[in-house]
């Protein structure tokens, strides 16, 4: 593994993006940052603006408002990136699947790397999801 | 041809290191305040690295040369001015006359080059931010000036770093008399605001405008910017430490003394970001213009009277 993926394994900075979630994902990602999950001792640090971001945290179901905002999002986050997606509705929309205003699930938009599911998922979930992803890029 | 020994050992290498552990230092008091564990010790090295390896983008219609130039120039001017402080403080100290000048100009560069950066990067939030940066030097470059008058007038108006520390050593710390004191409290504050941490982080202010004139900076360009800033953070309390407090030495039990002092001046700077709100803009300038100028012109003044 090129030294370049093994720092970026070791300080991932992730930016959030609600696309139209209920807001209890990104208070769960939020929760991450506490003094009682303390993501930081990982290096993880919650970067302010996109250009400075590692990793994309998408929550929220892609209704048609945000997914322009989620492909410009993505194309302007510094590659490597990684993505990941939190919560029912970015998995398969949850219970907006037959909804007029969401026509495609998350991963039919943007590649997604690894996928949490929860509604919310809890911070623990959320830890092991993001250590999943470290183990499935260090495997390649 | 030892100058360039210095420029490149001292004042890019250890510097480099010193800075990237000073903040590994402020993190961890930071976490440790907030009751978390914190970052391990290579983190700030790890963020470095793993920022010049990412792709720099560079915003349509920005001025791509300024764009890119600027944060050199700051990490330049950094490099610089750790020279100086360690020919002065390890060497045999022959610089030139007015060298401790050079070092207050220069000091200014790297706020300049955010500035240059964050209107070159053609975004109305690092506009703002650049903007708020300026008014924040103007604000703070006055007391900053006064309270270095007092180390110069103790000296017997010297104004080379290397006399002002052969005065310390054959007279004791500045800090020890009165007008010292005064200076160096004012001269903490003005660091605080040079080093662009809370209660003056006004320009980089991360829940109002994300990141000022950095949000649109990425890969190997941030990653110049951060490792300035950790430099900043140890050369900035080096600075103080020099022309208040006697400098480093590198004998016996000095060396853990000198370590103290800048272990000491890093973490009081940390405890004032994590235990202070964020002030206005024109609150800002109010205090350094207000109370800051009259505390440092009366140490001045004391100074003068040989307090």
């Amino acid at each position: 593994m090129s030294l370049k993926l093994k720092a970026l394994l070791k300080s991932p900075w992730v930016f959030h993006l609600s696309t139209g979630s209920c807001n209890n994902c990104d208070i769960e990602i939020l929760d991450c940052l506490t003094p009682r999950f303390d993501i930081e001792r990982f290096g993880m640090l919650l970067a302010p603006s996109i250009k400075h971001a590692d990793v994309l945290l998408i929550t929220g179901s892609c209704n048609r408002q945000s997914v322009v905002r989620l492909k410009r999002l993505y194309e302007q986050a510094p590659k490597p990136c990684l993505v990941v997606a939190i919560g029912e509705c970015s998995l398969s929309r949850g219970m907006f699947i037959h909804s007029y205003n969401c026509p495609l699930p998350l991963d039919k938009i943007i590649p997604v790397d690894v996928y949490i599911p929860g509604c919310p998922p809890k911070p623990e979930a959320i830890i092991a999801g993001v250590v999943k992803l470290i183990e499935k890029i260090k495997k390649k | 041809m030892i100058y360039i020994l210095y420029f490149i050992f001292y004042g890019f290498l250890l510097t480099a290191i010193i800075g990237l552990l000073a903040s590994w230092v402020d993190r961890k008091v930071t976490a440790r305040v907030q009751y978390r564990v914190g970052p391990p010790i290579l983190q700030p090295l790890i963020d470095i690295v793993k920022l010049l390896g990412k792709e720099t983008l560079i915003p349509r219609g920005a001025s791509r040369a300024t764009f890119l130039m600027a944060p050199v120039a700051g990490l330049t001017s950094v490099i610089l001015v750790a020279t100086l402080l360690w020919i002065n403080n390890l060497g045999s100290g022959d610089t030139f006359l007015g060298d401790l000048i050079v070092v207050l100009y220069l000091l200014t560069i790297p706020s300049i080059s955010i500035i240059m950066g964050g209107f070159a990067s053609r975004n109305p939030l690092a506009s703002l931010g650049a903007s708020r940066e300026m008014k924040l030097i103007l604000g703070y470059e006055l007391p900053f000036v006064l309270a270095v008058f007092v180390p110069v007038i103790k000296s017997g108006f010297s104004i080379r770093l290397a006399e002002i520390l052969a005065y310390q050593t054959q007279n004791g710390a500045i800090t020890g008399s009165l007008s010292g004191t005064l200076a160096l409290v004012v001269a903490v504050f003005c660091v605080q605001a040079k080093l662009a941490l809370v209660p003056f982080d006004i320009p980089e202010a991360e829940t109002e405008i994300v990141s000022g004139p950095l949000v649109e900076y990425s890969g190997s360009a941030l990653g110049i910017y951060r490792l300035m800033k950790n430099m900043l953070l140890f050369t900035l309390p080096f600075f103080l430490a020099i022309i208040f407090m006697g400098g480093l030495r590198s004998d016996g039990l000095h060396l853990l003394n000198g370590l103290l002092k800048v272990v000491g001046l890093v973490a009081l700077i940390t405890v004032i970001r994590n235990t202070n709100p964020r002030v206005r803009i024109d609150q800002a300038v109010r205090f350094f213009w207000g109370p800051l100028t009259i505390i440092a012109a009366a140490a001045v003044l004391l100074a003068l009277k040989g307090l």
